[in-house]
């Protein structure tokens, strides 16, 4: 009978905060009685017994922090049965690694059940859907973003997460102007599925924070109209995968209204959410919408990487008269950057930013390709490879000016992306470059890009489906042809 | 304003509550019993890392699918959304391809491609598994005009969410199949919660079986948490449509006991509300107690079924977990069918 593990509440979860134990030695317990709680920075959850048994060890105190994932906390033995070996407590069970057979002897490894804990708790992050399920393919690499030109020197800069850049942008831009208001699902009660709304609702209460019914055709519909009628709403999608339901607002009522009203009707607003590949979720949750939005002109998209991008581009677009696409990233909602803190920090959209200079290459990515991208950097350089890397941040309007001023130094081009290749963001740079920098160019301009498939499930061919750094590395090679 | 499903019985038909046999209960037992221990299995596995992405488990929500299952024949279409794993289960597929779908491997359902939101069954006809809130409802209308198109005399199965009741595909579906009077029988499994949103939260008219009124579909609630109830009402309707009558609304009061998904805080309710649902309500509990009542079964005999589910459990978490993955290759399969 079983070791009661430690549980994991994601598969990003490594460890944990064992709180507080319900049981104590002696107890019996039967399947569904709550044995413990634990504590992630995310969540409080409780572990539930699975089966029934008597509790005859406990095996980690209470108020144990950084538990790991799957170590024995406590035993649970059915009625007659014989203590495991000391040996079979202490046995650490399989890690994140799938096991590929149970383990022999007597002792079942068993993780206890986890039930989500109700009840008015401390700060949780509060995922829905959210599972956040995404264990990044690849670490974050360090980056730090050049200043923007127009920044004041010295100027104090401040750690934050991706997720607090864009609350931040949000906050201060309701302050600001009252015209602007959230809709969405889960944004104010539940404080947004992957918690990027956090705390809204608490400022500005709910006549701003607004809750819809899952009916994203409707509620962006809505959005658009109260655009019109001269709001700023900033529609948030749980995802970019169900705006797939709304995209006939988002393109033929928003993107379309300034030109055939000749000028008159605008429709000033923000659609925004996680766009791209989360982590094993499938082919309908997992889909880069980049390619989609940049082809339609009258929608500014915009894709940022970085944290202090993520903010000024957020505030730039919600003060813009246009209707702007803006593609967030599940995995990167964690990811840590610097943000000036200045009182307005606005930036522009349509400007791609220069991360790296350099004259042997220029590689070209946005958003989650950024990572790659710059941990190919990282490695091409320390192999002598002097790269340009260009984060386009913005997909429409597309800063080719950039891109292909870097080109004619370098005379080669990479692109990085998640998205299918066809008429991909990759496949419209090379277009461009090709058409104004083709005397510049000493190779085949080359797009490196998720695989021309939907998305699988299988932990092994998700991996295979995603671009990696590797294929960014050996792209690069290719191009300034030098051995792999 | 709490709306019991207790209560809402009442509203299903009938001052007799409807029987079922001896054979009858004793079926209902062994599957929903096998939904919940496999359930909860798949809950420890994902615990474990082993099964990735979301898993929406369907915990407490078991008479639903058992009693419909139990009033359908053969040849008979179904579909849902992606807390489907029971839907699975109760028609009859092998427990470890389902588990193995969980994990990823290539002896799942969809070759470890489509994972816990995305099974299907030719052979049974069930068409998903599907990630997409209220897709599904569009599509089992769709499966409903080929029914009558083809004149093979099935029907429809449609299941879907109080959240996903809110999709406007699910009224342009509705009117369509009034007008054209397809066989389809719409479940609405009504389990209180679409996330963490309350149903007094998202929605105008919180009785669903009335959803239907204005394109003059008929609809009930019934109490899902009595299987019997819902074996009776489905029974109810499955003929309705099958006798051309046109498509038909079933609102199955029911409660999920788990989370959303596997990590939802879930704090959008009281334990109170959770506690009090599987203390009274809760399907298999009811059932068990009806068998011992009758003498349909001792102690013995049920904690016989037991051990059989177990094992079933046991065997398909073992296959799940030492299967293989798909083969590399499988990445570029089944993007297209054969011409
Ligand atoms: C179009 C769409 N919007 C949003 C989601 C995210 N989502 C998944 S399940 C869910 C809640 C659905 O609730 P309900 O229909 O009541 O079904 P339940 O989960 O209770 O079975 C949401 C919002 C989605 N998958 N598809
Ligand atoms: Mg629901």
């Amino acid at each position: 009978m079983p070791n009661i593990l430690m549980p994991a509440l994601s598969p990003t979860m490594e460890e944990g905060k064992l709180s507080k134990w319900l049981v104590k030695v002696g107890d019996t317990v039967k399947p569904g009685d709550v044995l413990a709680e634990i504590e992630t920075d995310k969540a409080t959850m409780e572990v539930e017994s699975v089966d029934s048994g008597k509790v005859t060890s406990i095996l980690v105190p209470e108020g144990t922090e950084g538990v790991k994932v799957n170590t024995p906390i406590a035993l649970v033995l059915d009625e007659g049965e014989a203590a495991p070996t000391a040996e079979a407590v202490k046995d650490p069970s399989p890690g994140a690694d799938a096991p590929t057979s149970p383990p022999g002897g007597e002792v079942e490894q068993s993780a206890a059940a986890v039930t989500p804990l109700p009840g008015g708790r401390g700060p949780s992050e509060a995922r829905g859907e959210g599972a956040l399920p995404a264990a990044p393919a690849t670490p974050a690499p360090h980056f730090i973003p050049a200043a923007d030109p127009d920044l004041p020197a010295g100027v104090e800069m401040v750690e934050m997460t991706v997720r607090q850049a864009l609350n931040e942008a949000m906050a201060e831009e309701m302050r600001r102007d009252e015209d602007v208001f959230v809709m969405g699902e889960e944004v104010a009660e539940y404080q947004g599925a992957y918690k990027i709304t956090q705390g809204l609702l608490q400022e500005f209460g709910p006549q701003r924070v607004v809750d819809t019914p899952i009916t994203e055709h409707g509620f962006a519909g809505i959005g658009v109209g109260a655009a019109f009628a001269g709001l700023r709403p900033i529609v948030e999608f749980m995802t970019w995968n169900f705006a797939m339901q709304a995209i006939d607002q988002i393109i033929n009522s928003a993107a379309k209204q300034l030109y055939m009203s000749g000028g008159q009707v605008h429709a000033p607003i923000v659609f925004r959410g996680p766009n791209g590949v989360a982590s094993r979720v499938g082919a309908q949750h997992s889909q880069d919408y980049s390619a989609w939005y940049s082809h339609v002109p009258g929608l500014y998209v915009v894709a940022p990487f970085s944290a202090a991008d993520a903010k000024g581009l957020l505030k730039s677009a919600i003060r813009s008269n246009n209707p702007i696409v803006f593609l967030e990233n599940e995995i990167l909602y964690g990811s840590t950057g610097l943000v000036p803190k200045v009182d307005d920090f606005l930036l522009p959209i349509g400007k791609a930013r220069l991360a790296r200079a350099g004259k042997d290459v220029t590689i070209v990515s946005f958003s989650m390709g950024m990572r790659y991208a710059t941990q190919a950097t990282e490695k091409l350089v320390a192999a002598g490879v002097d790269v340009e890397l260009i984060d386009l941040r913005t997909l429409r309007p597309m800063d080719s000016a950039t891109v292909i001023e870097s080109v004619k130094k370098t005379g080669r081009l990479v692109t990085v992306e998640e998205g299918w290749p066809q008429g991909g963001i990759g496949a419209e740079l090379c277009a461009r470059v090709v058409a104004e920098a083709f005397d510049y160019l000493d190779a085949p301009p080359t797009r490196v890009t998720g695989k021309d498939v939907p998305m699988p499930y299988a932990a092994n061919l998700e991996k295979l489906a995603l671009p990696n750094v590797d294929e960014v590395v050996a792209a690069v090679n290719a191009v300034t042809y030098r051995g792999g | 304003m709490a709306r019991k499903p207790a209560t809402k019985a009442e509203k299903s038909a009938l001052s007799n509550i409807p029987e079922l046999s001896k054979d009858e209960e004793l079926k209902a037992y062994r599957d929903m019993l096998l939904i919940r221990r496999f359930e909860e299995k798949a809950g420890q596995m994902y615990g474990m890392g082993l099964i990735g992405g979301f898993c929406h488990l369907y915990i407490g929500q078991e008479a639903v699918v058992t009693g419909i299952t139990m009033a359908s024949q053969k040849g008979d279409a179904q579909i849902t959304g992606y807390r489907d794993h029971g839907h699975m289960l109760v028609m009859g597929l092998d427990p470890k391809r389902v588990m193995a779908e969980l994990t990823g491997r290539q002896g799942g359902l969809s070759k470890g491609k489509g994972g816990s939101m995305h099974m299907f069954s030719n052979e049974h006809r069930f068409y998903g598994g599907n990630g997409i809130v209220g897709a599904q409802v569009s599509l089992g209308t769709g499966l409903a005009f080929a029914a009558k198109y083809r004149g093979d005399n099935s029907v429809s199965i449609t299941y879907f969410g109080d959240g996903a009741a809110n999709q406007g595909q699910v009224y342009e579906s509705f009117n369509m199949a009034k007008l054209w009077n397809l066989p389809v029988v719409y479940i609405i499994e009504n389990n209180r919660y679409a996330m963490g949103t309350s149903v007094e939260r998202a929605t105008a008219q919180q009785d669903f079986s009335k959803r239907g009124l204005s394109f003059n579909i008929q609809g009930e609630q019934v109490d899902g948490m009595d299987v019997r109830m819902v074996h009776d009402a489905a029974r109810r309707a499955i003929d309705h449509v099958r006798d051309g009558k046109g498509p038909y609304i079933l609102e199955m009061m029911t409660y999920r006991y788990r989370g959303h998904s596997m990590s939802d805080p879930a704090k959008y309710r009281s334990k109170d509300e959770v506690t009090t649902m599987r203390a009274e309500h809760d399907p298999i509990e009811q059932v068990k107690n009806r068998i011992l009542e009758k003498r349909y079964g001792t102690e013995d005999s049920l904690k016989a079924i037991e051990t059989e589910v177990r094992a079933l459990v046991t065997e398909a978490a073992d296959f799940a977990t030492a299967d293989t993955e798909p083969a590399p290759s499988e990445l570029w399969t089944d993007i297209y069918a054969d011409a």
